[in-house]
């Protein structure tokens, strides 16, 4: 038992292509545990980071600078009544949030946040990523056709007129990025997302950089349509309050609901991964090629626990900063116990053998982080599109400059 | 390494396959016929996949069940489903019915009795790391011609698409 545990962590591949059925459910659990957390996270980040966007605060009353809020929000809704409408068509309101989170969660298979820290790595990878999220869109159709109301309808009559629009111009920037892997001696490209990184330290650029501005055009196509893939601020058409209440889960309420929610985040995070794997390089750590060496390295793998320290360091400044009133006590304890929790953490990932292990993580992670973070920052910027102005920019935009990015990329490949 | 491809996950996909092609055709609701197709083109998607031929499963998740079928579904939407309820399901052309059913009938039972004869024994399958190269490398050499003639095809659907839908261009 524990031989069959260990022999694995010498092997030097992903548990799915060694065959190794007990690895790849371990594997299985902690992506899934971790997206989960990291959904509630992102949450709270998102309600936090808003509220300061806009002056205000933000959640302050659950844990300290509600931090315990995710936890409070996800008690309420699971205790929740669960309405179904009376004319709704139950089978199909009941599969609906489930395709929607099937669909998001199983890209999580493929994506490699390390050269072996993937369940699998499939041949076609980049393929199956977008394949399967593009079946969530008949989630959203269901939902709202069998709610058997007016707004969820025309919402998701919106939404999946919008999602096969911008599947269009996003299908087509990866495929430029995909053109880029095969430019080495054997002439061979790949779509496997292990590949796609390997190709890009092979050629020892990211593929935003290469061929400029093609890459970078690319890549900006990709993170415009991958906004609007996912119904999130300013491509919000779908559920647009203040003309649709809620869009296509007007209907739903309680677990039900928060399902959408939780596909809606665990589809931003993977979106993110694809757009850090095709052109950020995935796991790589900035400079792989340039500042090399063992001091470079030493002070790379660092970061990780300096992150956590840093983060430590912030929670120290909310304690010292809690009012001194005994009745917030309470908070200031915990908040000081979160702190040193985070310290902790950060002290362990000093540890040798920890830190080679957990950089090829932190590296793909923060990349991802930041890409969570810009979708907060457009929802908190950017007004929402009209939907004529919508449909133009994915069709007359988007479109005609990707297909003159895939050319061009195409041209100057066989060219050099 | 084992192979997955156990005669378990055969008889499942075929099943599932079959029994919601079977529902496709008898559900009175349209939406409700859509969705049991896209259970059908996902179960074909695994046999495929059985058949060591993944850039053909991944193509048709990606084609059929998240592109094409949401077409479908969008217009099914837009269809008053109360008044197409109400109308006859089947038209009762049994004699016709029946007789293509026959002759796909002996169509399949030939194959399974001369099959042997018509297909090699055994064929080496593919390794699945260089399926995808093999594809591209056949689909842009010995069937060039094929591969383009198909996506003429598909522009001139396009161009008659937007004739119709367009009074004056």
């Amino acid at each position: 038992m524990l031989d069959a545990l260990t022999s694995y962590l010498t092997s030097n591949t992903t548990p799915g292509q060694a065959g190794n059925v007990l690895w790849a459910l371990i594997y299985i659990f902690i992506v899934f545990g971790g997206v989960s957390v990291a959904v509630m996270a992102m949450n709270w980040l998102e309600r936090k980071a808003l509220a300061h966007f806009q002056i205000r605060l933000g959640p302050m009353r659950v844990g300290p600078h509600g931090l315990l809020q995710p936890i409070a929000d996800a008690i309420k809704l699971l205790t929740k009544e669960d309405i179904i409408p009376e004319r709704a068509d139950r089978l199909v309101f009941w599969i609906a949030p489930l395709i929607i989170l099937c669909a998001s969660f199983a890209v999580y298979v493929v994506i490699p946040f390390g050269p072996t820290h993937a369940i699998t790595d499939l041949n076609i990878g980049i393929l199956f990523m977008l394949g399967v999220s593009s079946l969530s869109v008949l989630g959203v159709v269901m939902a709202g056709w069998a709610s058997n109301s007016h707004y969820p309808l025309i919402g998701s009559l919106r939404s999946s007129a919008q999602m096969i629009s911008y599947e269009v111009a996003m299908g087509l920037a990866v495929v430029s990025a995909v053109l880029m892997t095969s430019l080495n001696r054997s002439g061979t490209g790949t779509l496997s997302m292990i590949g796609i990184v390997e190709a890009q330290q092979q050629q020892q650029i990211w593929f935003l950089f290469k061929f400029f501005p093609l890459g970078f055009i690319a890549f900006v196509i990709f993170a415009i349509a991958m906004v609007a893939e996912t119904n999130r601020a300013p491509f919000d058409l779908p559920e647009a309050e203040s003309e649709l209440t809620a869009g296509f889960h007007t209907e739903y309420s309680g677990l039900r609901w928060s399902l959408f929610m939780l596909g809606e985040y665990a589809a931003m995070i993977a979106v993110s991964s694809i757009a850090v794997t095709l052109w950020l390089g995935g796991w790589l750590r900035p400079f792989p090629n340039t500042l090399t060496g063992a001091t470079w390295d030493l002070v790379f793998s660092l970061f990780p626990g300096l992150t956590f320290l840093a983060l430590a360091a912030v929670a120290g400044v909310g304690v010292i900063r809690m009012p001194k009133d005994p009745y917030f006590r309470v908070q200031t304890t915990g908040l000081a116990a979160f702190g040193m929790l985070l310290g902790v953490i950060g002290l362990v990932l000093f540890a040798p053998p920890v830190r080679d292990r957990i950089q090829d993580i932190f590296w793909f992670t923060a990349k991802v982080a930041f890409f969570m973070y810009m979708y907060i920052w457009y929802r908190a910027t950017f007004p929402r599109y009209r939907f004529d102005q919508l449909m133009r920019v994915g069709w007359k935009v988007l479109l005609p400059i990707s297909l003159g990015v895939l050319i061009g990329t195409a041209v100057v490949g066989v060219v050099i | 390494m084992t192979p997955v491809a156990t005669p378990f996950f055969f008889y499942f996909l075929s099943v599932l396959t079959l029994g919601s092609a079977f529902l496709v055709i008898t559900s009175r609701n349209a939406v409700h016929s859509a969705l049991a197709l896209i259970l059908a083109l996902l179960g074909q998607a695994g046999l495929y996949l059985m058949l060591y031929a993944p850039f053909v499963a991944g193509v048709q998740i990606i084609l059929y069940a998240g592109g094409i079928m949401v077409l479908f579904l969008f217009v099914i939407m837009l269809v008053n489903l109360e008044r197409s309820q109400k109308e006859e399901q089947y038209s009762r052309q049994w004699l016709a019915g029946a007789l293509a059913a026959t002759a796909l009938g002996v169509l399949f039972v030939a194959v399974f009795v001369k099959g042997k004869a018509l297909f090699p024994a055994s064929s080496v399958p593919v390794a699945e790391s260089s399926n995808t190269q093999q594809l591209g490398q056949l689909l842009y050499g010995p069937y060039m011609f094929a591969f383009e003639i198909a996506s003429l095809l598909l522009l001139v659907a396009i161009i008659g698409a937007v004739v119709m839908a367009k009074k004056r261009i």
